[in-house]
């Protein structure tokens, strides 16, 4: 049985490059010397770190727990030594360095005591807080933790589980070799997500250049005996993308501003579903993941990556730089950003490296003036008018743009592949969209500081008027006492209590007047004297003494 | 003829009285203005535009006593929006008055004698201590107003840039070459 698809609007058919590196096998790398694990990794709130300076950890030990519900934990990729955890370069479109965990390996890579999880028998919700401390999270790009993915709701089920192996971006091949080498982990995997998700089907969609990575999977589930669909779609540009491939292969569109989930459906990477079998069979943490490295170097390859790993090792390992290498890309040439800084370390969401060359990788042509032509309409897999969004996004009205529904964008960059005036409209977009977030972030801010100065304000109010109120009702007790001539109660027994005092101090003083020295004989008394002369002598070098040592 | 003013008469009656009643009944309690004047300030509660804070600027503008460019810390794209609302003409920010980058206090614990001084100048309570204890600014709350570096007795507080980090980078305009078009 074949299933129906649905082609999605728009799209478009990049040269896909992936021979470049598809053919050979994913190899290990080497263990290296230093590691630097960023704490920011996913999606929401960084890591909160659990290591200090000088700790010894071990390969797979926490080193990161999730700080708040949208979050996940990170691990150590080896055993070693920490050296800090410190502002590092990391792969992100700013270059701006971000703390990272620096560990140093001590060359012996033991791994903490790995426990399976048994999956089957523990409970739904302590299982996916299992998972959260294993660190799981997307491998397709978004990075959002999966434990949150793996909640059916309060519908209790979510009929649909879609596994994405569609690799819809030129170059990359990290989801090609991981299907066609590891088949059966992907869909061991895929059956627990089923369990946990109460889902009807798994569908596997997989863009039709890989017939390799379909027949392996295809075969794998004949093996285990699991009813998996393995859905062969025409390679078309970006049908990788979560919306679009949920319609290509149900027919059901998500909701704008909503999720896969409001229809039934959810979407994973497949190769978060192998992490989630490593993580339950094994007890493994997510400390690993495929790379391709690819583009202008030696020998592109695939590589199982340690998290942490400086790309520049990487790109070592993969027969290093040619000659006239003019930058990196992280992730694909579509959808990525330019690495500056190659000592940046791997991250969880790091797909893809491309080492630039100007052949393959030619500066874009100087842009014209939009002519209004409406390719980029044609090719938007949103639906989305992309030349009134720039229009708008260009003259900083940020209120129009949204109008034209800027935030359905998934900045996929069919609109400025296709564009004849070659204008970079996907930047227009990315630069659009962090305005309004940023401006979001001020307005909060600032309703945030009018709240507190007028509880500031309520609060001096109110203190002056609690210390006007007490002094009020002081004076109207004083006039009391005067006017009716009484004696103030509080007075009279606080005068009772002195006199007492006192009377007992000079009780005590007579008592203890020493009364066995009176009318004694003159010999007694002289030897009194001396006594106390000497005393009073004694006392005097004492004295003298403890101030000398002062 | 008669029954006619009789009639207008009585329709202009009946309608102011409506009117009348309408101010009455449906009175609005805060002056719109304020409040939309006072949503574009940026809170900050410095009082370098001479008055108290946000609110009684924003209230002096709407009564046409204030200029639109006594904000600093609004600058230029602050007045932009005020103008736009009052639909009047943007002016660059008036005398002696400078747009910072945003800052926030810091307060050097080695130095500081735990006076409250500060606490007592800050306008939206985001400085926590006590007599005789170290105080400490919760940077997330402080507006950047530099109210409280005069009070201190010790000169143990400095303003600091708050500078981008990847949680706060944003995408820049694009920049790019433009196609050269030939001379009309």
């Amino acid at each position: 049985m074949t299933r129906p698809l649905y082609r999605f609007h728009g799209g478009v058919h990049p040269a896909e490059h992936k021979a470049e590196s598809s053919g050979r096998p994913i190899a290990t790398m080497p263990l290296l010397p230093r590691y630097a694990v960023p704490l920011r990794q996913h999606i929401g709130n960084p890591a909160l770190p659990i290591v200090k300076a000088g700790d010894r950890v071990l390969k797979g030990q926490a080193i990161g727990q999730a700080d708040g519900y949208v979050s996940t934990a990170i691990h150590a990729p080896t055993s070693g030594t920490v050296l800090g955890i410190e502002a590092q370069a990391v792969p992100h479109p700013s270059g701006l360095p971000d703390l990272c965990i620096v560990i140093e390996s001590d060359g012996e890579d033991r791994a903490v005591d790995y426990q399976p999880l048994d999956w089957q028998h523990l409970d739904p919700s302590a299982l996916r807080n299992r998972i959260r401390d294993l660190g799981l999270a997307g491998l397709g790009g978004a990075v959002f933790p999966s434990y949150i993915k793996l909640n059916p709701g309060a519908a209790q089920k979510i009929p649909t589980l879609i596994l994405n192996g569609a690799e819809c971006e030129p170059w990359i091949t990290c989801d090609d070799r991981l299907m066609r080498e590891r088949a059966e982990g992907i869909l061991r995997g895929a059956a627990a997500m089923q369990a946990m998700l109460h889902a009807d089907e798994i569908i596997v969609g997989i863009e039709d250049n890989k017939p390799e990575a379909a027949a392996a999977l295809q075969a794998a589930a004949q093996q285990l005996g699991l009813a998996v669909e393995v859905a062969l779609a025409p390679t078309l540009y970006p049908s990788g993308g979560g919306k679009q491939l949920t319609y290509l292969l149900t027919g059901k569109e998500t909701p704008a501003g909503g999720l896969s989930t409001d229809i039934g459906v959810q979407v994973f990477n497949i190769g978060t579903a192998y992490s989630l079998y490593r993580a339950i069979e094994f007890g493994e943490p997510m400390i690993s993941r495929i790379v391709t490295v690819t583009g202008h170097v030696g020998q592109p390859q695939n590589f199982e990556v340690r998290i942490g790993t400086p790309v520049a090792d990487l790109i070592r390992q993969a027969g290093g730089e040619l000659a006239g290498a003019s930058g990196r890309l992280i992730g694909g040439p579509m959808m990525g950003f330019d690495l500056r800084n190659d000592a940046a370390p791997t991250t969880k969401a790091v797909n893809c490296v491309i080492v630039k060359s100007p052949a393959l990788f030619p500066a874009a042509p100087p842009a014209m003036p939009c002519i209004r032509c409406g390719e980029c309409a044609r090719a938007c897999p949103a639906l989305l008018q992309p030349f009134e969004l720039y229009w708008y996004a260009r003259a900083r009205d940020f209120g129009k743009a949204q109008g034209y529904r800027l935030f359905d964008c998934i900045e996929c960059g069919c609109c400025s592949h296709v564009c004849p005036s070659h204008i970079p409209l996907v930047d227009f977009f990315r630069f659009a969209k962090d305005e309004v977030w940023a401006r979001e972030r001020e307005k909060e801010a600032s309703e945030q500081a009018r709240r507190r100065h007028e509880f500031h304000q309520f609060r001096l109010e109110r203190e002056k008027q609690e210390k006007a109120d007490k002094l009020a009702a002081k004076a109207v007790d004083r006039l009391k006492t005067v006017e009716t001539g009484a004696a103030d109660p509080e007075a009279e027994r606080k005068k009772a209590i002195l006199q007492a005092a006192i009377e007992r101090a000079q009780k005590a003083k007579a008592d203890i007047t020493p009364k066995n020295v009176e009318g004694l004989p003159p010999e007694i008394e002289q030897e009194i004297a001396d006594i106390d002369a000497r005393r009073a002598k004694l006392r005097e070098t004492a004295h003298a003494k403890d101030e000398d040592s002062e | 003829m008669l029954t006619a003013i009789l009639v207008m008469a009585l329709g202009g009656l009946l309608l102011g009285g409506v009117l009348g009643w309408a101010s009455v009944r449906y009175r609005v309690e805060d002056d719109p203005l304020v409040e939309k004047i006072d949503a574009i300030l940026p809170q900050t509660q410095c009082g370098q535009c001479g008055f108290p804070g946000c609110k009684p600027y924003a209230e002096a503008i709407s009564k046409g006593e204030a200029d639109i460019n006594r904000c600093p810390p609004g600058g230029e794209d602050g007045v932009k929006r005020l103008a736009e609302l009052l639909g009047v003409d943007p002016k660059p920010l008036g005398e002696g008055l400078e747009h910072k980058p945003k800052s926030v206090a810091v307060i050097d614990e080695n130095l500081c004698i735990g006076c409250t001084l500060c606490i007592q100048a800050c306008p939206v309570d985001a400085i926590v201590g006590a007599a005789k204890q170290m105080h400490v600014i919760v940077a997330d709350q402080c507006t950047g107003c530099e109210l409280c570096l005069s009070p201190c007795p010790v000169e143990c507080i400095h303003m600091e840039v708050v500078h981008e980090d990847v949680a706060t980078w944003k995408w820049r305009y694009p920049v790019y070459t433009l196609h050269p078009t030939r001379p009309h």
